[in-house]
């Protein structure tokens, strides 16, 4: 089923050739940010209108869809987008991701390596990699077209100078294919290397900001980094307390006003499935443990 | 000096709307040599530099430059990227004002690193130590590489603006007034720094300024520039010591009486 | 005691009914009628419809009851809408000389062709607050002209074109203008770009940019040649009639600013405009956008570039408030993983600076 009166998942035809044009160009151009006539969409800028306009292109009835926020499917976001497509396109929706097709996430690529035909669509805040360093657009797609990236390196030089290390945690720039340096959205710098060389396509989509980038399969994704300073994919130095993982990203938790914490794993998919096979953590059977199942 | 011009202008011509600011200009710069194009202000001398630098169109003549294999390009022939990679490795180009060819809020190892990491440097402390170098190099303390150029003083500023320029190495550089807005006792002992990092490096130089001082001090060669054309060409001591040119006449003895 | 921060389903079905119940308010108070926004807050109605880039007036007043009367949250739920409509073709550009006027006035000519027609305004009026409005006192009928008004308005940009003391218009009258909401912006933007951008941006935002110009931020100096306000037909030319036809009338506000120009090196000197359209009637909206156009000419004038107005990547990146209110909004999403990451980051970062001062110290004591 889908919404009388809008046509299947919510965008007109027109529109979701428009949108398919520019996710083509974009895999032809790995890194290279395809810029396209972004729609307004029924939830505000900020909150991935990017990538639902993406989900909606590529989508079709025979889809399993994930949605994930913060690496999980029960965040309200995440439900408010899943919803959606289940309203406009009547597509299964899932919260495994070994089940789905289509992943769309905003934060977070989740812990279960993706494989060959699945699709991550990314949302995307803020595009351009070089912004920061850069204000105008007409000056950063110079330097993207000339491959001039020696600003970008400065601002990794000065972090080492003042505080020993590089200090971006999040939205770390790589290169990809060894010629667009390219922002990967604010999914974590522990996420980083799941993008390099990954089976599943990666999509981009940036509603506010128009802009439409991908990683076609098995593309490199390097994080750009000092021969004598390399990158460094932080976490917490902790296991999971509900599920003991030892190698997913972990949240922090404050569970108590006297400053008690429990860690545990971002990726609520990752945590359940190793939970129903058996893995127990410290602090398993918390209350969290029972949190929006 | 080699057998073959390092750089070669010919008939370079700019205007601005009607007024013509450089009247088809010729000249030649030869490996290793100082070249120093002399004028008042307006006579079109900084307007030729940045033109033969490309960052003003010119519109009309040709600039070419003998590659370090020896092959000549044409440097309007040239795509930018590749004009724009020649400019930061092998030419080097110093601002009047350091603030045009610093970066004022990035530490001073990171502007000296620039050039090293668009280059493809990507060794930090191989960085660092190249830029700590080149600090000792302008007389500036080491020490104060993690400081930004908007806490050093203008020579301070200058001296570093020049170790960011001669990190990679260049070839050649372009100088428009590298001694101007600087007191005059911090401006001699610029100059006797530039005249030993020349010699040192065996640069080519094309120097613009107003002061036949300093020309004397550091140019082989110089240009007389009026109202957009050269007027006078020659060794440095020739010019200044016997002046063909009325107009050269009119600059050397207002500065003898002055 | 650890406060759940992932909603779920139900949570939000909660909040969509409390919404529900605090938008209808005091159910002992009559319901408000679409039709009474829609002719009572006409204003409210006008500016919704130009910044959701919609002609509705019913469904702008729908979007505003819906929105409990947050202006841009209406526009945000028009544009919405109108982002799944099917286009069937373009109108032809809207003639405005032909507009049967409701009001238009110009600051600089005394009387002119037409003449000065003052229609509702609240410029003259003292700004008291009516309490006969607390009441349903009724309005008694407004005095009519004997004479209708002249058919034949000129537009004061055309008197002074006549005399070649204005700038003619740039760009190529016959080619097809590009279209904002088909393809993105770039820059450099046409300044039919720049126009349609500005006709939906925020009226708060584009009229503080204006004000901006005539505060010597953009060295404005502007006149307001003419402000008129009415209705207009709008005509479609189907390609299998071959001749255009009337679909509709819609009610614009357009603005001709008049702005000196002291020339440059390849034009003599000579008067430069400045344009502002928008839907209703929306004086205030029409002329910020007029100032701010003439600003955003200044690069093609051959004028610096100083002023915020003047800088057109900022003026046309951040006009639209359903983009800012967007973005601004979305900070409210969790971002923990992105702070976890700089949780410990900052952790680490501390606990390197006190190794730091504490090893001299151990080399001290050795």
């Amino acid at each position: 089923m889908s919404l009388p009166g809008y046509n299947f998942a919510y965008l007109d035809e027109q529109t979701k050739r428009m949108i398919r044009r520019a996710l083509l160009k974009a895999v032809a151009i790995p890194g290279y940010q395809v810029p396209f006539a972004s729609r307004e969409m029924p939830l505000a800028y900020g909150w991935g209108t990017g990538g639902m306009q993406v989900t909606a292109a590529v989508i079709g009835p025979d889809d399993v869809l994930k949605v994930i926020d913060q690496g999980a499917d029960d965040t309200t976001n995440a439900v408010s987008i899943r919803r959606f497509f289940a309203l406009t396109a009547g597509v299964r929706t899932t919260e495994r991701t070994v089940e789905a097709t289509i992943i769309q996430t905003r934060h977070r690529i989740p812990e279960t390596p993706l494989t060959a035909g699945q699709i991550l669509v990314y949302q995307v805040p803020q595009p351009e990699p070089l912004r920061k360093l850069e204000p105008r657009e007409t000056e950063t797609r110079r330097m993207h077209a000339l491959a001039e990236y020696g600003l970008m390196h400065v601002k990794l030089y000065e972090d080492i100078a003042r505080h020993g290390r590089i200090t971006l945690s999040y939205d770390y720039p790589v290169l990809v294919n060894g010629r667009h340096v390219m922002a990967p959205s604010p999914i974590p710098s522990f996420d980083n290397p799941k993008m390099h060389r990954s089976p599943a396509l990666q999509l981009f989509g940036a509603g506010r900001e128009k802009r439409i980038y991908a990683v076609p399969p098995y593309t490199s994704v390097e994080s750009l980094a000092f021969e004598d300073h390399p990158f460094h994919p932080w976490k917490a130095n902790a296991p999971c307390g509900l599920c003991g993982a030892t190698d997913s990203y972990l949240d922090e938790v404050v569970v108590d006003d006297r400053g008690g914490r429990l860690f545990v794993c971002s990726d609520t998919d990752h945590c359940t499935t190793r939970r129903a096979a058996g893995h127990r953590g410290a602090a398993a059977g918390h209350a969290l443990a029972g949190a929006g199942e | 000096m080699s057998d073959a011009p390092l750089l070669s202008v010919r008939e370079l011509t700019v205007r601005f709307g009607r007024t013509l600011a450089v009247d088809r200009a010729s000249f030649e710069l030869w490996p290793g040599e100082v070249l120093a194009i002399v004028g008042e202000s307006g006579s079109g001398k900084t307007s030729l530099l940045r033109a033969v630098h490309g960052d003003l169109p010119a519109d009309g003549g040709r600039v070419q430059y003998r590659l370090d294999d020896g092959a000549p390009v044409a440097l309007d022939a040239l795509p930018e990227p590749m004009r724009r990679q020649l400019a930061r490795t092998q030419w080097g180009f110093v601002h009047q004002n350091p603030r045009d060819g610093l970066r004022m809020s990035v530490s001073a190892g990171g502007n000296v690193g620039e050039r090293l990491m668009a280059a493809g440097a990507r060794h930090w402390g191989g960085i660092r130590a190249e830029a700590t170098e080149w600090l000792r190099r302008v007389e500036i303390d080491p020490a104060r590489i993690d400081d930004p150029p908007r806490t050093y003083s203008g020579g301070m500023q200058q001296r570093l603006q020049i170790a960011r320029v001669l990190v990679t190495r260049p070839r050649l550089v372009l100088m428009d007034e590298p001694t101007g807005g600087l007191d005059v006792s911090v401006q001699a002992r610029l100059l006797d720094l530039i005249r030993r990092l020349v010699s040192d490096l065996g640069l080519s130089v094309v120097i613009v300024t107003h002061d036949l001082a300093v020309a004397r001090l550091l140019a082989d060669r110089m240009l007389v520039m009026q109202g957009g054309r050269i007027v006078e060409a020659g060794l440095t001591d020739q010019v200044l010591d016997d002046p063909q040119h009325p107009y050269s006449q009119l600059l050397v003895s207002s500065v003898l009486q002055a | 005691m650890y406060v759940a921060v992932k909603g779920g389903e139900r949570a939000i079905a909660a909040s969509h009914a409390v919404l529900a119940e605090a938008r209808r308010g005091d159910p002992s108070v009559p319901v408000l009628g679409v039709d009474q926004i829609e002719q009572q807050l006409g204003h409210a109605v006008d500016r919704v419809m130009a910044e959701g880039a919609l002609y509705d007036r019913t469904l702008a007043a729908l979007a505003i009851k819906q929105a409990q009367g947050d202006l841009q949250e209406a526009a945000f739920l028009l544009r919405a809408y109108r982002t799944t409509l099917p286009r069937f073709c373009a109108s032809l550009p809207i003639d405005t000389a032909r507009m049967t006027i409701a009001r238009r006035i110009s600051a600089t000519y005394k009387d002119l062709p037409g003449g000065q027609i003052l229609g509702p305004t609240y410029d003259y009026t003292h700004r008291l607050l009516d309490p006969g409005l607390l009441d349903d006192a009724p309005v008694p009928p407004a005095p009519r002209a004997a004479e209708p008004a002249d058919p034949a308005m000129p537009r004061v940009a055309a008197l002074l074109d006549q005399e070649g003391l204005i700038r003619p218009e740039s760009g190529d009258r016959d080619a097809e203008p590009p279209d904002l909401t088909r393809d993105p912006l770039t820059f450099p933007a046409a300044r039919a770009l720049r126009l349609q951008n500005l006709a939906r941006g925020d009226e708060g935002f584009v009229l503080a940019m204006g004000y901006s110009t005539q505060r010597g931020y953009g060295g404005a100096h502007p006149f307001a040649g003419e402000v008129r306000y009415g209705t207009v037909a709008v005509e479609i030319a189907p390609e299998e009639l071959g001749f255009a036809i009337e679909i509709g009338d819609i009610a614009v506000t357009e603005c001709q600013m008049v702005n000196q120009f002291a020339g440059s090196r390849t034009e003599k000197p000579q008067f430069t405009r400045g344009y502002g359209l928008a839907f209703g009637h929306s004086e205030r909206k029409a002329m910020g956008m007029a100032l701010v156009d003439r600003a955003l000419m200044s690069r093609e004038l051959g004028q610096d570039v100083t002023a915020p107005a003047q800088d057109e990547e900022f003026v046309l990146s951040h006009s639209d408030n359903v983009e800012a209110s967007g973005f601004v909004q979305h900070l409210k999403l969790p971002h923990y993983v992105d702070f976890q990451s700089e949780l410990e980051l900052i952790r680490r970062l501390r606990a390197e600076a006190e190794e730091r001062v504490a090893e001299p110290n151990r080399e001290a004591a050795e």
